[in-house]
């Protein structure tokens, strides 16, 4: 078929189009086939049922936080929320400093108070270390060890400092120090006073002091079951104090001296492969510790005084919310200011340790400035009649822009189809990509922005419109239209798009989905207007209808008023030359 | 439809032309008085400020198939737990029935007042959402709002004042800008329409829209200014004017366009859903796009050729159009007097660039053939040749 040379133009830029068009949903479609994105954008809690919690930081006095410090919050906050076996939730900064958590379901009282305190990392000496799983807990022994699923710590068995050769694995459970108060499986701590604690009454001289170990600790020590998790909750962590906890994979626990290294003393925590004396890599995993000024010296005394003493007292134990994230064994005294923890690590592990080191550290609590609890019920009633307004809202746009514009309407009505294939492919990618879900603030966004699509057609039909006024044939119009048409939608799209970036950047999260969606569909149209509306209007002039300005067309030069005889060039005269053509046709 | 397109025609060219520009102390002296009930509303009645600026709990139960005496017993379910509240309770739509307490309240009495609501509606525990608000929300949101606003207005006159390389077009705008959201905003204080946070995100994107239609207009502006600054037949204000005419139908088509589906997520959400997310921002959307549409051209263009007729180059635009215009006028009362198509030519407004379209259906040929302006004048620089019959 030959192709119209006028058309060669408009066509190349539709094949652009229909490329971009196949690629997004290709894409979509490869990700959704084999990767984990769904064919359906993902819900927003206030459409599909769910809590949604906004925490605000808890400043004391003139403190202040920093982008760097929410960002660790957001890190420690999703950990705790993973840690209490909600899957789905969605943790995300808004604004300055706040936290929006977003749970499927209701959530217990417990959680979202758990969710709130602050987080403190610690390192404190090891006075008594024990194995958790013969626990003489009278009820719950023979359940299964739901062991928290804190993501990292219970591979990296890390012992070993600075340079010399990694130790593997924690010294046996109950060495040395201490006779077994677990030996025995039944509660009966008063019958193992071990031997080597000294007499209770002493005052401790240091934290590593054995004389820490009271009868009351070591009853603590003895009734806490790690696999319950009430009884891991009630860990008290008082830095002043010896205390007695489970390390987090729940496998074993501690005595622990009173808290010596504080959380925030530590200036960095990196993950990387041992390097050996000729620089090369060793394939070893090792969490580089860095502290600072305070932290230096505090570790210093600390390391100088375990690196002598017996084992398990030569390990201090590394204190994450109230669980041993990790116990290495001092290889020395070290007082540079950097150490480093090997054990048989994993990158993965390795790298989730350095960052709970680097983020322990989360000196504030938080006050809970929402709850939102929707019921699916309401969801699904909300977006239901979301969509109905949507429907509603396009056929009167329709039955409008048919009403003012005739054909040029389905004009309107492709674009506006084209804008929403692209725009409910670009939602669903992002909502696999980013994240992205559709709220009913989106849901409005998306209704809202009809309008807005459809207004950049109607700036583009006024100013063709104009043209045919001023005389032009219609393919003509429909170019120079076209070139002043398309400055005007860009700036005002342009201003759009910037109201709507604000807004999205400081928007506060209930409301953020609008912003997005009115960021996103002011781009869509941009795009639809450019590789779909005008070149289809050009090749439609090209058409008898719309070429010559048929009556129902919406481009009849007579209707538009350019009655006037208008001078086209080289003796052309072109609304005299097609009236009389018209003419003679119909006699 | 004929009707209004041929009004539309009229407008583009001249044949009909509202004098919006130069009777701006009208619409000035208009908006004045609506900016004044605005702050009356505002100052007077104060905002109906929502719950979420307050602090507070609130339960929705949907669902709900009995409705007699809801308001007792949805107040007895509260009291069971957390008595002597101030409680609120509102029907919402067909089903759903909403209740507002003051206080803000933990998580425990929230479960509990949950399940009591769930228990005396008969409905299930699935049916119920509550949202609690601590009391300081309210106003990390109205910060963040100001911070919003304040970093759009800075960004929008940059961008405005670099496209139309001038920055009274940025203050005209800003100050249309200003007078919607204030209107609209007294809208809310003077009907009393509850303010959310929703709301005031609505707020913040009539800036957007009302800059928008000022944005479109100005457009024009620029171009027919641009056109008479060249040829010097046009004083600002007309030639604003005559923008302001021909992009009406265009401010019609577009704002209606933009009101349409607002104004149905307006009815369902007024008619079917009740109070939330959806009915807030589609209220302000649709109070802010109507007043922009108005202050885009009645407020924004005048204000700016105010701005511009002070300039030296304006008045000395102005001296030089209005002379043209005259001399215009003279020629045509000649041609008049001539009996030649008496009147056709009278009405043509002096001065408008269209001038040429409007006196081109005057001169026909021997023939009776209308003339196409170009060879009315013979050829160039050449006296024009009347037709043989006529020597």
């Amino acid at each position: 078929m030959a192709v119209n040379p006028y058309n060669r133009g408009p066509l190349r830029t539709l094949s652009v189009l229909v490329l971009l068009i196949v690629g997004l949903y290709g894409l979509l479609g490869a990700v959704s086939t084999w990767g984990t994105a769904s064919r359906t954008p993902k819900l927003g809690l206030d459409l599909s049922g769910g809590t949604e919690l906004i925490l605000t930081p808890k400043l004391v006095g003139k403190q202040a936080i920093n982008q760097g410090q929410v960002t660790k919050a957001v890190d420690i906050i999703r950990a705790r929320v993973n840690g209490s076996g909600i899957t789905e939730a969605e943790v995300s900064t808004q604004g300055v400093g706040d936290i929006v958590v977003s749970l499927p379901g209701t959530p217990d009282a417990a959680t979202v108070a758990s969710l709130q305190k602050s987080s403190q990392l610690r390192m404190r000496a090891v006075l008594v270390t024990g194995s958790a799983a013969p626990t003489p807990a009278p009820t719950s022994t023979g359940t299964p060890t739901s062991t928290p699923t804190t993501p990292a710590t219970s591979t990296p068995k890390a012992t070993g400092t600075t340079t010399t050769a990694p130790k593997s694995g924690f010294p046996p459970a109950l060495s040395a120090a201490t006779t077994a108060p677990t030996a025995t499986p039944t509660p009966a701590p008063k019958a193992t006073s071990p031997s080597a604690a000294p007499k209770p009454a002493a005052k401790p001289t240091n934290a590593s002091d054995p004389a820490w170990v009271t009868p009351q600790l070591e009853a603590e020590f003895v009734a806490l079951n790690c696999a319950n998790p009430k009884s891991v909750e009630a860990i008290v962590d008082d830095p002043a104090k010896p205390m007695v906890t489970c390390s987090s994979d729940g496998t074993e626990k501690f005595i622990l001296g009173p808290a010596e290294v504080q959380g925030d003393e530590i200036a960095n925590a990196t993950s990387d492969q041992q390097t050996t004396q000729n620089g090369s890599t060793s394939g070893v995993w090792e969490v580089v510790l860095n502290f600072n000024g305070a932290g230096t010296t505090a570790f210093c005394n600390v390391t100088s005084r375990l690196v002598s003493l017996p084992s398990p007292r030569n390990q201090f134990g590394i204190v994450l919310d109230n669980q041993v994230i990790s116990a290495p064994v001092a290889e020395g005294s070290l007082c540079a200011g950097t150490a480093s923890i090997t054990g048989n690590f994993t990158a993965t592990s390795a790298k989730a340790l350095a960052d709970q080191l680097k983020y322990g550290a989360l000196p504030m609590s938080f006050t809970l400035q929402t709850a939102d609890q929707i019921s699916p019920t309401l969801g699904s009633d909300q977006l239901s009649r979301g969509l109905l307004a949507g429907g509603v809202g396009l056929l009167l746009v329709v039955a409008y822009s048919l009403f003012q514009y005739r054909a040029l309407g389905f004009v309107t009505i492709s674009s506006l189809l084209i804008a929403a294939l692209i725009t409910y492919g670009l939602v669903t990618l992002f909502s696999w990509s980013q994240g992205f879900r559709m709220t009913m603030a989106g849901v409005t966004g998306l209704i809202v922005s009809i309008g807005i699509v459809a207004d950049s057609f109607i700036l583009y039909f006024e100013r063709v419109r104009d043209e045919v006024r001023d005389g032009r044939a219609l393919r003509a119009a429909v170019e120079t239209g076209w070139g002043r048409a398309r400055r005007t939608i860009l700036i005002s799209d342009g201003v759009n798009f910037l109201a709507a970036a604000v807004l999205y950047t400081l928007a506060a999260s209930s409301v953020r989905g609008f912003a997005f969606t009115l960021m996103l569909t002011t781009i869509v149209d941009i795009v639809v207007v450019m590789l779909f509306t005008h070149p289809l209007l050009s090749i439609l002039a090209n058409t008898k209808f719309f070429g010559q300005g048929h009556k129902w067309s919406g481009l009849d030069p007579e209707r538009l008023g350019a009655r006037n005889v208008t001078y086209a060039g080289r003796g052309r005269v072109t609304i005299a030359a097609r009236r009389a053509a018209a003419e003679g046709n119909q006699s | 439809m004929r009707s209004f397109s041929q009004f539309g025609n009229d407008l583009y060219t001249g044949k009909r032309s509202i004098d919006i520009v130069s009777r701006q102390k009208t619409w000035y002296v208009v908006s004045l008085i609506l900016l004044v009930l605005a702050a009356a509303g505002l100052f007077g009645r104060g905002l109906n400020i929502g719950l979420e600026f307050r602090g507070g709990s609130e339960y929705q139960v949907a669902a709900v198939s009995n409705f007699t005496n809801f308001e007792a017993r949805a107040k007895a379910a509260l009291g069971t737990v957390n008595p002597g509240s101030n409680v609120v309770v509102t029907r919402i739509g067909t089903n759903t029935v909403r209740v507002q307490t003051e206080n803000f309240q933990s998580t425990t009495v929230t479960a509990k007042v949950k399940s009591a609501l769930a228990s005396q509606f008969n409905v299930g525990a699935n049916s119920v959402s509550a949202n609690t608000i601590g009391p300081s929300w309210g106003a990390s949101v109205s910060q963040q709002a100001i911070t919003a606003l304040i970093w759009f207005l800075i960004l929008v006159s940059l961008v405005l004042a670099a496209y139309f390389r001038t920055w009274k077009m940025s203050i005209a705008a800003l100050i249309a800008l200003a007078h919607d959201l204030v209107i609209t905003v007294g809208i809310y204080a003077l009907a009393g329409f509850e303010v959310t946070s929703a709301t005031v995100i609505g707020f913040l994107t009539i800036l957007g829209y009302s800059l928008y239609d000022t944005v479109v207009v100005f457009d024009k502006v620029r171009e027919n200014t641009q056109d008479a600054i060249g040829n010097g037949r046009q004083t600002f204000s007309q030639a604003a004017n005559q923008a302001v005419n021909q992009t009406l139908v265009r401010s019609i088509n577009t704002s209606v366009v933009a009101l349409l589906p607002v104004a149905s997520i307006l009815g369902i959400g007024y008619f079917l859903l009740g109070p939330g997310t959806l009915l807030d921002l589609s209220l302000a959307l649709f109070v802010g796009i109507a007043v922009g549409t108005y202050s885009s051209i009645f407020i924004a263009t005048p204000v700016l050729a105010d701005l511009r007729e002070r300039e030296p180059a304006m008045k000395e635009l102005k001296k030089r159009a209005l002379r043209y215009q005259a001399a215009q006028t003279r020629n045509a009362s000649a041609v008049a007097s001539e009996g030649d198509q008496p009147g056709q030519a009278g009405t043509a407004e002096a001065g408008n660039r269209d001038v040429v379209h409007a006196s081109s259906g005057g001169v026909t040929s021997a023939t009776g053939r209308p003339l196409h302006p170009y060879v009315q004048t013979g050829p160039r620089n050449q006296p024009k040749r009347p037709p043989k019959s006529k020597r």
